[in-house]
């Protein structure tokens, strides 16, 4: 791939970028979230299509305009979610949609066919699975290696694996590190996507680091540590940090004991949030930060731990129970959890504190209206009346409409996750400003975001997570793009 | 008024005219009281039913559920001796027992809905047999309980009661849905259950009440539909209710996907729906495509309704 460059609404993805593979090298492809690691893939795979530049396969030119093309070109991708269904046994997904058949033109399915040749495909890369058992007994590697058995079996000769140990316990990890190193004696050529910079130091013979969606170096076998990439990743010389946890400025307002959310279940947080402080959660995707937010907002599952308001543990089983005792969350997923995006402006702010605008349960339109008014003009939403749907407002509004539906509780805790998402820079600068007013009229503020300027910008101390575990929490002196990214790929 | 009430309501009028125009016997008194009656009787769990839809949900039990009750308070007042007044309670609480049975299973359990009530519509079809012995249930002379016969069969100044107990129970839905903290959190929950969820709201207790609202009002209409055909046959007593009710609901505006819809809206589409039976009536169609020209005409609606919504929202798109 040579020269490939990618733009989308707003952004540049990829500018110029450079890539290859030979047959038989597992390299490696890192870079931050947001630095074009994905795009350049998709474009590979055929998902997207590059603005310039040109894709070459044993030295032809190719032009991949759909994933079936990228398919027949021996492309195989390997993504974060399995695309397999469930219900149907090893050998059928194996072979989901170009199912061998026999008895002529009755198309039937020629079961027996599909078995022993999956069977031989598992055996050829090492791995004992009977051919028969159905997807849903197997565990998440187990999975998997069915993904890649089905590529493999499609003649892939270029296998692209998205964060594929995200979420895999580490000795499940190092089996298909096995399955990998098997297939590159082979001759297949293995694009190997991480944040686990260990992983890379093992595997990869290659490593190419990219960075806003520019080449940022390649780095050969010998060369490859974790210190190097880390640099390469954020584009300065990274100084040691040793992770320590500050001691708490006062008491704090809220205290997270040994809890342990339902993705991590094998990993204890403790954490503490002060009174007037906006305290950052760093880390990359999949980090666990929005379990952690959803659990202590008690929309997401909870294994065990205590959550302690002014000294007070509080038995939170829904999010209704946290907003009572004043913890609020702005959600990630702003359309799917923040927003009734059908529903208007004003019937969404008051969504979470209607009861206190109605009297015998019916509620005082008036009052309501006023009040919601009085919220919009408050943070400048704009929208054409407070009764437009929220569906029509922008990114930014829409995420005002969730601010201005929390600031009227007057919320001691409030959790952002991900707040400047998809939100245009001057809306941004507005949700800063807002944040940093929160915590100075007292409330505690949680900042989880990928965008490491924001994080460094907006936070009086910054926790940073890895794997579910918090790896480090740095005092505002010391949160530096590079001392967080350092914690974050620990 | 919503722009979709007014379209059902123009097509109402519409439909009125015509059927006037073609048959002037559409107008008399006689007929204008039998259909305001069928209105107000199929109106009154159509509004249940249509609550329940907007949660994003379906109660195909309120036929059955009919059936049953009516079975049961026949042979409360007549068998049993029951008086009128408590049967009366007990038949409502009954019905908004039933209701709340579907609620637990479907919001707390996380049952389809569409699964649970139509193990109701089976079950309690097959408890009124039972407890009939499969044999037809009248209410005799009725001594003992004229308040209760007048109430559900009777008139005030001509107007059938049915109609007038469905006008109170309409504009009491219509505060309800359109004027509560409760309306307002049913169809939040119906547009985005999750959303609802982190906004703090009991989403299981606000699907659970529309279906202990839909099971009290099917118990209303069972009381009325008894006294007016004074005799219940288990196996056949409110068959196909459960389909006026879904229908009224979606003519009268209400998305099956949950979040939309008006009271008005689902009465338009009930009386709709009765006229139209009335027209196959009065115009001497043959009564055998009664369901066939019902069919049709809602279809016709749904259609145009699709082609004016995509239309609308690309000139949405269009101007943006």
């Amino acid at each position: 791939m040579s020269a490939i460059s990618k733009r989308f609404p707003g952004v540049v993805a990829l500018d110029s970028v450079d890539f290859d593979l030979a047959a038989g090298e597992i390299v490696a492809l890192v870079g931050e979230n947001g630095a074009g690691k994905s795009t350049l893939m998709k474009i590979l795979a055929g998902i997207i299509r590059a603005d310039s530049g040109a894709i070459h396969i044993d030295g032809t030119p190719v032009t991949m305009p759909g994933p079936g093309d990228a398919a027949r070109l021996g492309i195989a991708v390997i993504h974060q979610e399995r695309e397999l269904i469930d219900t149907l046994d090893v050998a059928g997904n194996v072979f989901l949609g170009r199912e061998p058949t026999r008895g002529g033109r009755l198309r039937l399915l020629d079961r027996r066919r599909m078995h022993a040749e999956t069977q031989q495909q598992l055996a050829r890369i090492g791995v004992q699975i009977p051919a028969r058992t159905p997807l849903r007994d197997l565990s998440a590697a187990q999975q998997q290696l069915v993904s890649i058995v089905r590529a493999i079996s499609m003649n892939a000769r270029m296998l692209i694996l998205d964060e594929p140990t995200s979420s895999l316990p580490s000795t499940d990890a190092e089996r298909l590190f096995d399955v990998l190193r098997e297939l590159r004696r082979s001759g297949t050529a293995i694009v190997y996507i991480s944040h686990r910079l260990k992983e890379i130091e093992i595997l990869a013979d290659r490593a190419v680091v990219l960075r806003d969606g520019r080449n940022a170096g390649t780095l050969a076998r010998d060369a490859i540590s974790h210190d190097r990439l880390v640099q390469l990743m954020v584009g300065r010389v990274v100084d040691k940090v040793s992770p320590r946890v500050e001691a708490p400025a006062g008491p704090a307002v809220l205290r997270i004991e040994r809890l342990r959310t339902g993705r991590y279940p094998d990993v204890e947080i403790s954490l503490d949030i002060h009174r007037a402080e906006v305290l950052g959660i760093a880390g990359l995707v999949g980090a666990g930060r929005t379990e952690l937010a959803e659990a202590i907002c008690g929309v997401g599952p909870r294994r065990s731990g205590e959550i302690v308001l002014d000294g007070r543990p509080l038995a939170i089983h829904s999010a209704r129970d946290a907003i009572r005792h004043g913890i609020c969350l702005v959600p990630e997923d702003r359309r799917r959890c923040g927003v009734v995006a059908p529903m208007s402006v004003r019937e969404n702010v008051t969504l979470p504190a209607l009861s206190s605008y109605a009297r015998l349960g019916l509620i005082g339109r008036s009052a309501e209206a006023t009040a919601v008014r009085r919220m919009a003009a408050e943070l400048t939403v704009k929208a054409a009346s407070i009764e437009s749907p929220v569906a029509t407002l922008s990114g930014g509004n829409q995420q005002k409409v969730v601010l201005a539906k929390w600031l009227a509780l007057r919320p001691r805790v409030l959790v952002f996750d991900e707040p400047t998402q998809g939100v245009d820079v001057g809306a941004k600068a507005e949700i800063h400003r807002l944040i940093r007013t929160l915590a100075q009229e007292g409330a505690a503020v949680v900042l989880i975001s990928s965008d490491m300027e924001e994080i460094v910008a907006e936070s009086d101390r910054v926790a940073v997570m890895h794997d579910g575990r918090i790896t480090g929490v740095l005092p505002r002196s010391r949160c530096t793009p590079e001392s967080i990214m350092q914690l974050a790929v620990a | 008024m919503t722009r979709k009430d007014l379209g059902v309501l123009l097509l109402f009028v519409v439909l009125c005219v015509i059927v006037a125009a073609a048959s002037p016997q559409f107008l008399s008194v006689a007929n204008l009281q039998n259909v305001g009656r069928l209105v107000g009787t199929y109106g009154i769990f159509s509004i249940g039913v249509g609550i329940v839809i907007m949660t994003g949900g379906i109660d195909l039990s309120v036929g059955s559920i009919c059936a049953l009750l009516g079975v049961l308070l026949s042979m409360m007042l007549v068998e049993w001796g029951w008086p009128a007044g408590p049967a009366l309670a007990a038949v409502l609480a009954l019905g908004a027992g039933l209701g709340a049975a579907h609620g637990f299973l479907i919001a707390r359990l996380r049952l389809q809905p569409f699964i649970v009530t139509l193990c109701g519509l089976l079950l309690y079809r097959g408890a009124a047999r039972y407890v009939a012995d499969d044999s037809t249930k009248g209410f005799g002379t009725g001594e003992g309980f004229e308040w209760l016969r007048a109430a559900a069969a009777g008139h005030v100044a001509g107007v059938p009661m049915p109609f007038v107990i469905l006008c109170v129970i309409a504009v009491v839905a219509w505060l309800v849905v359109h004027r509560s903290v409760y309306g307002r959190h049913l169809i939040a929950v119906g547009h985005n259950e999750e959303a609802s969820r982190y906004s703090g709201i009991r989403t299981i207790r606000v699907v659970a009440v529309a279906y202990v609202i839909s099971g009290l009002l099917a118990a209303v209409s069972a009381v009325i539909i008894a006294f007016y055909t004074n005799s219940v046959s288990p196996a056949s007593h409110g068959n196909f209710y459960e389909l006026y009710a879904i229908a009224a609901a979606v003519v009268g505006g209400c998305s099956l996907r949950g979040g939309e819809g008006t009271v008005l809206g689902i009465v338009i589409g009930a009386a709709l729906l009765q006229v139209l039976r009335n027209l196959v009536n009065l115009l001497d169609i043959p009564s055998s495509l009664d369901f066939a020209v019902m069919g049709a005409v809602i279809l016709a609606g749904a259609i145009a309704d699709q082609v004016i919504a995509r239309r609308s929202r690309r000139s949405l798109v269009g101007r943006r």
